[in-house]
C-alpha cells in the first residue's frame, strides 16, 4: 500500500539504506555498543561471573591507577608515542624515495617491485613474536651469548658518529641519522603499503607535464619538487595517517592493554588504559591532519 | 676560413656534451642499481637465512665457517617443525578460516561501499563519518566488551527468549570472526569500505541510469553491472584482506586462543618447540631435559618459514596485480 506511493527518490534512499544494512547492524552491535560499554567499564570495577559480568562504579579510580599507580603504562605510552614520532618521517621519506626509484624505467623493475612489496605480506605480529621468543630462548643460554657476540658484525657505529660530528653537523641531526640507520630494517619492512600508495600516485601523474618541464629546461631535481611533489602531496596526508594508525595497532601499549585484561583480569583498568590511549591517538591524528591538510595541494 | 672552423668547434662541443650526458646517465643507473639491490638485500636477507637454516643439519650450527650454504644438507628440521606444528591440517584449517572471512568481508564491504557511493539518504554523510571513525579508533578499546559479548552471545535477547539460557559461548569457534566480517566491522573493514566507495563514486552515473531505464532494479544493477566492473577494488580488497587475516594475531588470540590457526600456533611455537624437541629426539620427557637452545631457534626459524611459504607462493602468483589494482581502484584521487 505504501510501497506503490513512494517517490523515486524515497525509493532510492530506502534501497541505499538496504545496501548498508549489514554494515549498520555490525556497527551498532559490534562497534557502537562495545564502545559505550568500554566507557562504562573504564569507570567501574568488573568482576566476571560464570555467565556475564558484574559492574561496580568506581569513578575515576581506574584512570588514576593507569596514570599514577601502574608501573609501566606511562613509560610504555610515552615510549611508543615518541617512537612513532621518530618513525613516521623516516617511513614517509623512505617510501616516497623508493616509489620514485621504482617508478623509473630500468631492467629488472618488476623483480625489484616484487621484492619491495614483500614486507606487506610478511609484516606479521605472529612471526615477530615467534622470532623474538626464539631470540630470547637463544640469548638466555650463556654459551649462545658468546657465539652471538662473535657472529655479530664488527662494524662500529661510533666511528661514523664521530666522523659526522667532526664535519660539523648538529648533534641532534646526527643522532637522528644514526637512529635511522639502526632502524633501517624496521623502516623498510613497515613501509610496503606506503610505497604502494605513492607508486600508484606517481603513475597517475600525466607524463605530458614532465615533457613540458623538460622542454622548458627544468632539471630532474626541479621537476621533482615542482611537479611530482605537489601532485602526490594529498597522498602524503593519507600515508602519514596510515603510518600512525599502523604503528599504533601493533604497539607495546596494545600488548599491555591485552595482558592487563586477560592475564591479570583487571578489565576496568584495561579499559581505562585503552581510553587514554585512544584519546592520545585521536589528538595526534587531529593535529597532524589539521597541520598537513593546509599544506596539501589538491588538483 | 673562419666559418668551417666554427662549425667544427660546434660539432666538438656537441659531441662532448653528449659524452658527458652519457657518463652521467651511466653513473646514475649504476647508483640506482646499487640502491635497489642493497634495499632488496635487506628485505630478503632474513628470508634467505631462514631457507639456509631450514636445510642445515644440527652439527652445522656450531661450525663458524659455514655461511648460508649448509654442508650437511638435511630435511630433518622441516620434518620436525611440521610435526610440532601439525602442519597440513593446520594449513587446511587456516586456509578455510581465512578464505571464508575474506569472502564475507569483501561482500559486505562492497555492499556498504556501493550504498555510500551511490545513494543519498538522510544521515548518509554522518554514517560515512562513522565508517572513518571505525578505521581510526584502536581496536584495543573494543577488546574487553567484544570478548564478554561473544562469551555469552545473545542477539537482542533472542537466545534467552527461546532457550531460557543467558547466551551462547562463541569463543574458540569461528563465529566471532564470521559475524564481524559478514557485518563489515572486522579487521580493517572500514578501509575496505572506503576503497569500494571511492571506486563506485568514480564510475559514470549514465550506466546506472541506462540500467534503470531498461528495467533493472537496484539489486540487479549492482549484481549485473556494478560488481562485474569492480574488479580492481575487488582484487585489492581480497588480496589485502587475505594477507591481513592470515597474519592477524589480535582477533585470533582474543576470540580463538585455542583454535588451531597458523598465527596462534606460530606465535607460541617457541614454547612448544622447547617441550617437544626432546620428546621427538627420543631423549625423554620431563622438566629436567632441556632442548639445545640453538636447535630450538633453528626449528622456530623453520616453522616461521613453513608458515609464510603459502603466502609467498600466492604472492608470487598475484604480485603483478598488487600495483595495478591499487592504481586502478581509485584510492588515489
Amino acid at each position: 500500500m505504501i510501497g506503490s506511493k513512494l517517490t523515486l527518490s524515497r525509493k532510492r534512499s530506502l534501497l541505499g539504506f538496504a545496501f548498508i544494512t549489514p554494515w549498520l547492524l555490525g556497527f551498532l552491535f559490534m562497534f557502537a555498543t562495545p564502545l559505550i560499554q568500554s566507557v562504562k567499564f573504564s569507570f567501574s570495577k568488573l568482576t566476571v561471573a560464570p555467565t556475564g559480568y558484574e559492574l561496580e562504579f568506581m569513578g575515576l579510580a581506574n584512570f588514576k591507577d593507569a596514570l599514577f599507580v601502574d608501573a609501566v603504562f606511562n613509560r610504555i605510552l610515552t615510549q611508543s608515542v615518541s617512537e612513532m614520532a621518530l618513525n613516521v618521517p623516516m617511513i614517509l621519506f623512505f617510501s616516497l624515495f623508493s616509489a620514485t626509484l621504482l617508478n623509473q624505467k630500468f631492467r629488472g623493475r618488476v623483480l625489484a617491485r616484487a621484492i619491495f612489496f614483500l614486507p606487506v605480506i610478511l609484516a606479521s605480529n605472529a612471526i615477530s613474536a615467534a622470532e623474538s621468543a626464539g631470540l630470547i630462548n637463544l640469548v638466555g643460554d650463556a654459551s649462545a651469548v658468546n657465539e652471538m657476540g662473535e657472529g655479530s658484525s664488527d662494524y662500529n657505529i661510533l666511528s661514523m658518529v664521530m666522523m659526522l660530528r667532526e664535519v660539523g653537523l648538529p648533534a641532534s641531526f646526527v643522532d637522528y641519522i644514526v637512529q635511522a640507520i639502526i632502524r633501517i630494517y624496521d623502516i623498510i619492512t613497515s613501509s610496503g603499503v606506503q610505497i604502494l600508495i605513492f607508486l600508484a600516485a606517481l603513475q597517475s601523474v600525466p607524463g605530458s607535464m614532465y615533457e613540458v618541464a623538460k622542454m622548458e629546461g627544468a632539471t630532474a631535481y626541479e621537476s621533482f619538487w615542482k611537479i611530482t611533489f605537489p601532485m602526490v602531496s594529498p597522498l602524503i596526508l593519507t600515508n602519514v595517517i596510515y603510518t600512525i594508525i599502523d604503528s599504533f595497532s601493533g604497539s607495546p601499549v596494545t600488548d599491555l592493554i591485552f595482558t592487563t585484561a586477560f592475564k591479570t583480569q583487571n578489565f576496568g583498568l584495561s579499559s581505562a588504559m585503552s581510553w587514554i590511549y585512544t584519546l592520545i591517538v585521536s589528538l595526534i591524528l587531529l593535529i597532524v591532519g589539521l597541520v598537513l591538510s593546509r599544506r596539501v595541494h589538491y588538483n | 676560413m673562419e666559418a668551417p672552423q666554427a662549425v667544427h668547434n660546434e660539432a666538438n662541443k656537441y659531441r662532448l656534451q653528449k659524452a658527458k650526458n652519457k657518463t652521467v646517465d651511466t653513473l646514475y643507473s649504476i647508483f640506482r642499481y646499487a640502491l635497489v639491490i642493497g634495499i632488496s638485500f635487506i628485505i630478503i636477507y632474513p628470508l634467505l637465512m631462514k631457507f639456509s637454516v631450514a636445510f642445515k643439519a644440527k652439527e652445522d650450527i656450531y661450525n663458524p665457517t659455514i655461511y648460508m650454504v649448509p654442508v650437511h644438507f638435511t630435511l630433518d628440521n622441516i620434518k620436525m617443525a611440521m610435526e610440532i606444528l601439525n602442519y597440513f591440517p593446520l594449513l587446511g584449517n587456516t586456509m578455510f578460516y581465512v578464505i571464508l572471512t575474506t569472502l564475507l568481508t569483501a561482500a559486505s564491504c562492497a555492499l556498504a561501499g556501493y550504498g555510500f557511493a551511490r545513494f543519498s539518504f538522510p544521515g548518509s554523510n554522518v554514517l560515512f563519518a562513522l565508517v572513518i571513525m571505525t578505521i581510526l579508533i584502536p581496536t584495543s578499546t573494543l577488546m574487553v566488551p567484544m570478548y564478554l559479548h561473544f562469551r555469552s552471545f545473545d542477539f537482542l535477547g533472542l537466545v534467552h527468549l527461546f532457550t531460557g539460557k543467558d547466551g551462547v559461548n562463541l569463543l574458540n569457534t569461528y563465529w566471532p570472526s564470521i559475524i564481524t566480517s559478514a557485518t563489515a566491522i572486522g579487521l580493517k573493514a572500514g578501509l575496505f569500505i572506503y576503497i569500494f566507495r571511492q571506486f563506485f563514486k568514480g564510475m559514470p552515473k549514465e550506466i546506472e541510469e541506462a540500467a534503470l531505464i531498461d528495467g533493472a532494479g537496484g539489486v540487479k544493477t549492482f549484481l549485473r553491472i556494478m560488481l562485474p566492473n569492480a574488479v580492481p577494488p575487488m582484487i585489492t580488497v581480497i588480496l589485502f584482506c587475505f594477507v591481513w587475516q592470515y597474519n592477524d594475531t589480535f582477533f585470533t588470540s582474543l576470540f580463538m586462543s585455542e583454535a588451531s590457526l597458523m598465527p596462534i600456533k606460530v606465535s607460541t611455537l617457541s614454547a612448544q618447540a622447547n617441550q617437544l624437541i626432546p620428546v621427538l629426539l627420543g631423549v625423554g620427557s620431563g622438566s629436567n631435559v632441556k632442548a639445545d637452545p640453538n636447535h630450538v631457534a633453528m626449528i622456530i626459524d623453520t616453522g616461521i618459514l613453513l608458515a609464510i611459504i603459502p603466502l609467498i607462493v600466492l604472492y608470487l602468483i598475484v604480485q603483478r596485480y598488487f600495483v595495478e589494482s591499487v592504481e586502478r581502484s581509485g584510492i588515489i584521487g
